[in-house]
């Protein structure tokens, strides 16, 4: 018997898993279209690399990761790509994203694969290439590409790998109709996966709510040296955190991964993903996902197609829309709202809810905290929410960073059992995307402060060096003259008259005189323009309009004579140049007739003041 | 009695020594060059340096700060800028001084790279070096430089630059906190 610890706090909300186990995992089909989003997991987007019209066959390898993190995407089944575009995707903000539409031709034709029949006998890096390359990522909900997670760094080895099959947020049975259906798979996975990881000792975590699946698990890895612990039911022990707590008694220190302990968590969706890429070499392209709700006539687990539209899968669960009140992705705890059906199924969806209004009625109106702490009893992570609730909501995100804010992991016991039914985990996420912003944003002004330091210290080198050759150059030229004089001197001792340096004395002073004239010219002109302005400066818009005229009238100039500069040297520019000084005249146009506007209006205006 | 007197009065000074010099070390040793408050003061500010706030670039207001100016001149930063300021330096927050312009969405520059004659004009105005381009090449923003400061628009000749206003994506969307306001029996009241 397995030694087993508590966590502390939990809640024990009504299952309701009983709607969808009671019949096996059927196949969804195949839908009419299927949308395939580049993003399922953590990381970098992956890049298409097939072209709308491509003929493509099943598993083959449709976008790819190339720089940084992430794992690809392969093709469901045989088809024509028909779009690469931005569609609606299963994400909380109901926003859109780059997917590759494929059509299915129906005849559902596997591309060539290539499992490994011993992987005992290869290196573990190939083995992890393999997993990668099947574009296996976590299947229990953050997506984090599996290959990475299966090579911790070197300094932390992985004593002990859990299985979670725990499975503890309600409604949601996918994995228990797995782990009853495909026990053989699932600890064929394990075992490659322990392969890898070469660990003391392998727990298989599961809640005692599910009995078929033990004793199927129990027959499934006898011989091999797979603990199957049965863990008490209590909501979130499913949690990656709370089961290493309670199969291991040690906590996963703040900020930090559960590598730090030598602790490994992997979901049972995964190790049938990883048991198939392997000895079968069938890359990820289908998952099991629960259909579940009052709102559907036939709820169950079905098999389905990596991007099968919800609304399809819905169909097929016989869904009541005249009942259908709220479309949940996810469990009722942590999964959010649907706006649409029209999105796909990803690699992290393990449950869809079509509640009828009585099920998941729209949540009670806020009511003000009275401080009854069962919040603080209810959180699994021993963190305060009451006083997080109150610095999230008041903006003090330093002291809500404080007392482990991030720490968290938003399984919504608090707001359960809150009795003033206050959405706690919405403030904590919105508290956490606003410290994540402000964070993004410091880094990047430190950034542009480098930058601009950076270019200063540029600018005045510059400066430095241009001073630096023009003393040389002084000096140079110095010399030069005294050498000159030098030569004079000689000469005029020699007795010949130095004339041309007088006449060269009386050009300078007379281009001299020149531009003077010039200077009283302009400042001339420039004083009437400021008579005028001083005319018509009774209101400040006229002044702003003027201006505007003045810079507008400016930029025409310099642009018509960069066109006639441009025109001259035959440039390949004067095309846009033209353009770009009609633009301007229309520009110039404007600036004038809202002058002359403005200025009637207040003409009409002084007219009136002086009428009354 | 005197050799008593003369003994504290030289344990005295031997101390007095011993510490000057001690003092006089940690002086020289640990001399922090320039004022930390500005170091302090320019870390809260966007660095956008646009020079709205009449100051070229960000530190000089900064050191303006430092010397009493007021701590409202910054739109980029906005209120929270403002707020972090006033509880940095312990003054009554105030609200952004309108003179200096208004506070605006985040914004960057972009240029409709058809039309650029490649004058290298922007690229000089660019206080972050945001802008790539070579004369008598088109030119491009780095988007992820550019802080939105707005210099590059008046010197292009041709106008090419816009100030695209930066839409929040699905990268980079965060949760709203839940709408409040309502208490529960007003809205009670408004369904009945």
């Amino acid at each position: 018997m397995t030694q087993l610890w508590d966590f502390s706090g939990g809640i024990h909300p009504a299952e309701n898993k009983h709607q969808s186990t009671s019949r096996p995992i059927t196949g969804a089909g195949l839908p009419e279209v299927l949308v395939l989003p580049l993003q399922q997991h953590i990381g970098e987007p992956a890049e298409s690399c097939v072209a709308v019209g491509d003929r493509v066959l099943k598993g083959q390898k449709i976008a790819d990761v190339t720089g940084g993190m992430g794992v690809p995407v392969h093709a469901p089944t045989s088809g024509t790509i028909e779009s690469v575009s931005l569609q609606p995707v299963p994400h909380p903000s109901g926003m859109s994203d780059w997917c590759i539409t494929l059509k299915p031709d129906g005849k559902d034709e596997w591309a060539p694969l290539n499992p490994i029949t011993n992987y005992r006998d290869l290196d573990r890096e190939t083995v992890l290439e393999q997993i990668r390359d099947a574009g296996i990522s976590g299947m229990g909900g953050a997506g984090f590409p599996t290959n990475i997670k299966l090579r911790p760094p070197r300094d932390r080895k992985v004593n002990t790998l859990i299985l979670n099959g725990a499975e503890c947020e309600p409604y949601i049975t996918a994995d228990d109709m797995s782990m009853r259906e495909n026990a053989v798979e699932i600890i064929a996975g394990l075992r490659i996966m322990a392969w890898i990881l070469r660990p003391e000792r392998v727990v298989f975590g599961i809640e005692d709510n599910k009995p078929e699946a033990i004793s199927a698990l129990r027959k499934a890895a006898e011989g091999t040296q797979t603990e199957i612990a049965v863990i008490p039911t209590k909501y979130p022990s499913g949690g990656e955190k709370q089961l290493i707590q309670i199969l291991t008694g040690m906590e996963v220190p703040s900020g930090g991964i559960p590598a730090d302990i030598g602790v490994m968590c992997q979901n049972v969706g995964t190790a049938i993903a990883v048991s198939a890429a392997i000895h079968r070499g069938e890359p990820l392209i289908s998952r099991v996902t629960t259909v579940t709700g009052y709102a559907v006539t036939d709820p169950g687990n079905f098999e389905v197609l990596i991007g099968t539209p919800i609304d399809y899968l819905l169909a097929q669960a016989g869904q009541e829309n005249s009942k259908l009140h709220r479309l949940v992705l996810g469990g009722p705890m942590m999964g959010y709202t649907l706006e649409t059906p029209a999105v796909p199924v990803v690699k992290t969806t393990n449950c869809v809810i079509a509640a009828t209004a009585t099920e998941l009625p729209d949540p009670a109106p806020e009511q003000p905290c009275i401080r009854c702490s069962m919040c603080a009893e209810a959180c699994p992570m021993e963190l305060l929410p009451q006083q997080l609730f109150w610095y999230s909501k008041a903006g003090e995100f330093d002291k809500a960073e404080h007392l482990n804010l991030f720490d968290c992991i938003e399984c919504g016991a608090c707001s359960y059992v809150c009795p003033s039914s206050i959405p706690l985990v919405q403030y904590y996420r919105a508290a956490k995307g606003e410290i994540r912003v402000q964070q993004a944003e410091q880094l990047k002004a430190d950034r542009a402060r480098e930058r601009f330091e950076a270019r200063q210290a540029r600018l005045e080198r510059e400066q430095q060096e241009k001073e630096q050759r023009r003393k040389e150059r002084a000096k140079a030229a110095a010399e030069a003259q005294a050498r000159k004089q030098a030569e004079a001197e000689k000469a005029d001792a020699e007795g010949q008259p130095a004339d041309d340096r007088a006449a060269k004395a009386a050009l300078v002073q007379e281009a001299l005189a020149r531009k003077k004239a010039k200077g009283q010219q302009q400042a001339e002109t420039k004083a009437e323009t400021s008579e005028t302005k001083a005319a018509s400066e009774p209101a400040p818009d006229i002044d702003a309009l003027e201006k505007q005229l003045a810079q507008a009238t400016a930029k025409l100039n310099t642009m018509q004579s960069m066109l006639e500069d441009a025109r001259a040297e035959n440039a390949d520019n004067v095309e846009k140049l033209e353009r770009a000084v009609t633009k301007n005249h229309d520009r110039v146009k404007r600036a004038e007739e809202a002058l002359a506007e403005a200025r009637q209006s207040v003409a009409a205006t002084d007219t009136q003041t002086t009428d009354s | 009695m005197w050799t008593s007197i003369l003994i504290a009065v030289l344990v005295l000074l031997a101390l007095a020594v011993v510490f000057g010099g001690l003092l006089g070390f940690a002086a020289e040793r640990f001399r922090v060059e320039g004022n930390p408050l500005v170091d302090q003061i320019d870390s809260m500010l966007p660095q956008t340096q646009c020079g709205q706030c009449g100051f070229p670039g960000c530190r000089p207001y900064a050191e303006s700060i430092a010397n009493g100016d007021a701590i409202n001149k910054c739109p980029p930063g906005g209120e929270t800028t403002i707020k972090a300021l006033a509880d940095l330096l312990d003054v009554e927050p105030q609200p952004l001084d309108a003179e200096h312009g208004v506070e605006q969405a985040k914004r960057v520059a972009v240029i409709r790279e058809d039309e650029c004659i490649g004058c290298t004009k922007c690229i000089q105005a660019c206080p972050v070096d945001a802008i790539l381009g070579a004369a008598k090449h088109m030119h491009t923003v780095i988007e992820s430089e550019c802080t939105g400061c707005d210099l590059c628009v008046e010197p292009c000749p041709v106008d090419c630059i816009d100030m695209i206003t930066v839409e929040p994506d699905i990268r980079s969307w965060t949760w709203t906190p839940p709408k409040s306001g309502v208490i529960a029996t007003d809205r009670q009241g408004a369904n009945a």
